[in-house]
């Protein structure tokens, strides 16, 4: 594989990154495994003692897992549609940070399901699913549809890493021999020649053509799971789009912090640069301001129109003695936060918007629990027990724990893929990146720092 | 079967086995097989399938009636029973919350004290709304929101109008009890403590009997007991008569001491199902509490303080303020 001038630089800067693992690298891998090897004790609990072992009762039938799923699987959806936008336009500056969106897509969906097969009483016989399958429940749509978004999703991220395996093929890296004999099978013998690049551009165009669409069905099944149901504050027309946008939202969020932690730990500040903070901010603002647009109309019709049962939802969400604080907090730090800092100039710098992509996705965490959590607790006709975990739902701590191994294990495949492919895409850099960075238009002031757009 | 072994064990203690289910399944109808040595033998002998899949005889005096035997296969449990619409009428004037039903459900099913299949709940419609008892099975609607959510069809609809729940299918996702609007489902958390003499007994969805863990249940309106022309525990145990049970077909109810037309005691005393407004379509009625046989107070008074807090709210709202 022939790279130019300016590739060669940023692969040759890159190099040691997935020649070797530092310290570091080995500090933080044995810290998510021991995150690990604690979700795996709970769960062996969970699977030993049955499903008594989380907080989830006959009326709160879902918890934590099911908010995790949707969390994880919602940025693995972003990720799709943010890389294939990317890809279809062209867009110049998107080249850099294509990998980091592909890679979040591809981890997330390996995490997300986990969380619904902790939801699952019986393990042994997921395998009904495929033997019995009824296609008018929405879980079957949404097992069809992860299924589909999976394999989607590894072909993507495939076709888009086989120039850069090919570049390491070539590069004689000090690898072992067996890293070297899987960069050559999985380059499948790309070098460059016309007809391959034709082929494999027509297969990415076509990759990305199907996966965001694909992202957006398969969030609004997503959500479906729980607006087909009776219940208050799932019932709605909106929910569909309600997740899309949420799922693109928290995963540019994500998008933001996993790029400003790699540009920390892989010094790529020259890849990232501060531009790439100011353009994702201002689509996190746009996305923020849809979000808040569909949380208001959503509070606001269920609150003026006063059902019964609706009212009841609303009471809770926002009295302070039960969900108050926390739909206060989901709202401000998840909505008019990001809104507010990348809004206003003197605000808009790298570390803020970080942090407020930060707080969001913690703020987008929340308020998926608030969607679950309290709708469950509000029954149609009263409860009428006194067992507290069947009225309040309260996670125990092997759901913590759980959850706690999700987001390391998140974080654990984040570090090991970038170890084996360089986290800027190498023969992605074509023309973009020189034109970005020389563009006269965008040479940044010495100190005040550019925030206008082209 | 090996005969010596089970020689000794009392009769309750042997019929457990998994092939006496397949024996009354194939052979026998409800019969089963209860090696007592106390009876005599009466010469002629049945042939049984062991559960190791051998061919063995035994003397028709040690077959024995056996409740909860899987008399259907589960084919038949899912196609329900031919020409009949189950439905029940709850008189809602005439409960007293005595709660004779709960433990006689309970009792029937094996179930653990603590979850009820069939509840009973306080209801007041409105803050100046006068209180009444409120019995709950699953109201086996006709447009069930549970069975449209299952993705293994572990949940479903039969022909006589009942919803069952095959426990050998379902996965435990619990789509169908955040989808139920009325709360009617109940989960195994943990393993269900099962009383030794169901242990082995064969699952069927018509019986429901022995739980297992991960899996949903909930009422299932007794079709086991319905084939045998029985009426559920809950009708039969009530002492006031609250529960009418029938088939909407024969357009015939019974409390198990009067039988009446359906269609008449609807239209009489103007029954109604509950939250109509669902589109759940219901196959409970209810028949609205007035000119009640009890004041309200007569089923709250003498109840266990466990249970009477569940209905401290509505009965003593002062107290609560306090």
């Amino acid at each position: 594989m022939e790279l130019n001038s300016y590739q060669q630089q940023a692969f040759d800067y890159q190099r040691p990154n997935i020649e070797k693992f530092s310290k570091r690298n080995w500090f933080w891998i044995i810290f998510y495994l021991l995150w690990i090897i604690a979700g795996g004790y709970a769960l062996y609990l969970q699977i030993a003692k049955g499903h008594g072992v989380t907080g989830m009762r006959d009326n709160v039938v879902w918890g934590l897992f099911i908010v995790n799923f949707i969390f994880f699987i919602g940025l693995s959806y972003a990720g799709a549609i943010i890389a294939g936008l990317l890809h279809l336009f062209k867009v110049p500056w998107g080249k850099p940070i294509v990998r980091i969106a592909q890679m979040m897509t591809i981890i997330s969906v390996i995490v997300g399901p986990v969380f619904i097969l902790l939801c699952v009483g019986r393990f042994d016989r997921l395998h009904h699913l495929f033997f019995y399958p009824r296609i008018q429940s929405p879980m079957t749509w949404d097992v069809m549809a992860v299924l589909t978004f999976f394999v989607g999703a590894v072909l993507f991220f495939y076709m888009a890493i086989i120039k850069d395996l090919a570049v390491y093929r070539d590069a004689n890296l000090k690898i072992p021999k067996w890293r070297q004999k899987i960069y050559n099978i999985l380059a499948l013998g790309y070098r460059g020649a016309a007809s391959q690049k034709r082929h494999l551009l027509i297969s990415q165009n076509l990759l990305a053509l199907i996966m965001i669409p694909l992202s957006i069905i398969v969030a609004s099944i997503l959500s479906w799971i729980f607006g087909m149901t009776l219940r208050p504050g799932w019932h709605s027309t909106i929910f569909g789009p309600y997740f899309v946008v949420g799922a693109l939202y928290s995963g540019c969020g994500v998008l933001i912090v996993a790029m400003w932690v790699y540009r920390r730990m892989y010094k790529l500040d020259k890849y990232f640069t501060d531009k790439h903070f100011v353009y994702l901010g201002y689509i996190m603002l746009a996305l923020a301001a849809g979000y808040g647009y569909f949380t208001f109309s959503e509070y606001f019709t269920h609150w003026f129109g006063s059902e019964k049962w609706d009212s009841e939802l609303i009471h809770k969400l926002f009295s302070p003695g039960e969900y108050g604080w926390w739909t206060l907090f989901a709202n401000l730090f998840g909505i008019l936060l990001p809104i507010l800092i990348v809004a206003i100039p003197a605000t808009r710098k790298v570390n803020l918007i970080t942090a407020a992509a930060f707080i969001m996705v913690i703020a987008m965490w929340i308020k998926r629990y608030l969607i679950i959590v309290p709708t469950l607790e509000t029954t149609l006709l009263p409860m009428q027990d006194t067992r507290t975990e069947y009225v309040k739902y309260a996670a125990t701590w092997p759901e913590w724990v759980l959850t706690g191994a999700g987001i390391a294990t998140f974080f654990l495949f984040f570090t090991l893929v970038s170890k084996y492919v360089t986290v800027v895409p190498v023969s992605g850099l074509e023309e973009a990146e020189p034109h970005f960075t020389h563009h006269p238009h965008h040479q940044p002031a010495p100190k005040k720092e550019e925030v206008n757009p082209a | 079967m090996k005969q010596e072994e089970t020689h000794d064990k009392g009769r309750r203690d042997f019929l457990k086995t998994a092939a006496v289910a397949t024996v009354a399944a194939t052979a026998c109808g409800s019969l089963a097989c209860s090696c007592s040595s106390k009876k005599a033998p009466a010469g002629d002998k049945v042939k049984l399938l062991s559960p190791d899949g051998e061919i063995v005889e035994i003397d028709s005096a040690y077959l024995n009636h056996q409740e909860h035997m899987a008399i259907i296969s589960k084919l038949e449990a899912r196609e329900g029973i031919a020409g009949k619409k189950f439905v029940m009428v709850v008189d809602l004037a005439r409960c007293k919350n005595a709660r004779k039903c709960i433990t006689a459900c309970q009792k029937w099913h094996y179930r653990p004290e603590e979850t009820e299949w069939l509840t009973v709940k306080l209801i007041k419609d409105s803050e100046k709304a006068a209180p009444y008892w409120f019995p709950k099975q699953c109201f086996h609607c006709d447009n069930p929101p549970c069975v449209k959510v299952c993705p293994v069809d572990a949940t479903y609809k039969r022909q006589d109008g009942l919803v069952l729940i095959d426990n050998d299918r379902c996965i435990g996702c619990k789509f169908c009890m955040a989808a139920c609007p009325y709360s009617t489902r109940v989960f195994n958390w943990d393993e269900p403590e099962v009383p030794f003499d169901i242990k082995d007994l064969a699952y069927n969805p018509e019986t429901g009997i022995p739980a297992k863990v991960g899996t949903v249940e909930k009422c299932d309106f007794c079709p086991d007991r319905a084939r045998e022309g029985l009426l559920p525990p809950c009708v039969e145990s009530c002492p006031n008569g609250v529960f009418y049970f029938g088939d909407e077909n024969e357009d015939t109810v019974t409390n198990g001491e009067e039988t009446i037309s359906f269609t008449q005691l609807i239209k009489d005393r103007a029954g109604y199902r509950y939250m109509e407004e669902l589109g759940t379509k219901p196959r409970v009625y209810y028949l609205p509490p007035k000119d009640r046989q009890f004041p309200v107070e007569r089923g709250y008074e003498d109840l266990e303080p466990e249970i009477k807090d569940r209905f401290k709210d509505i009965m003593e709202p002062e107290k609560k303020k306090s």
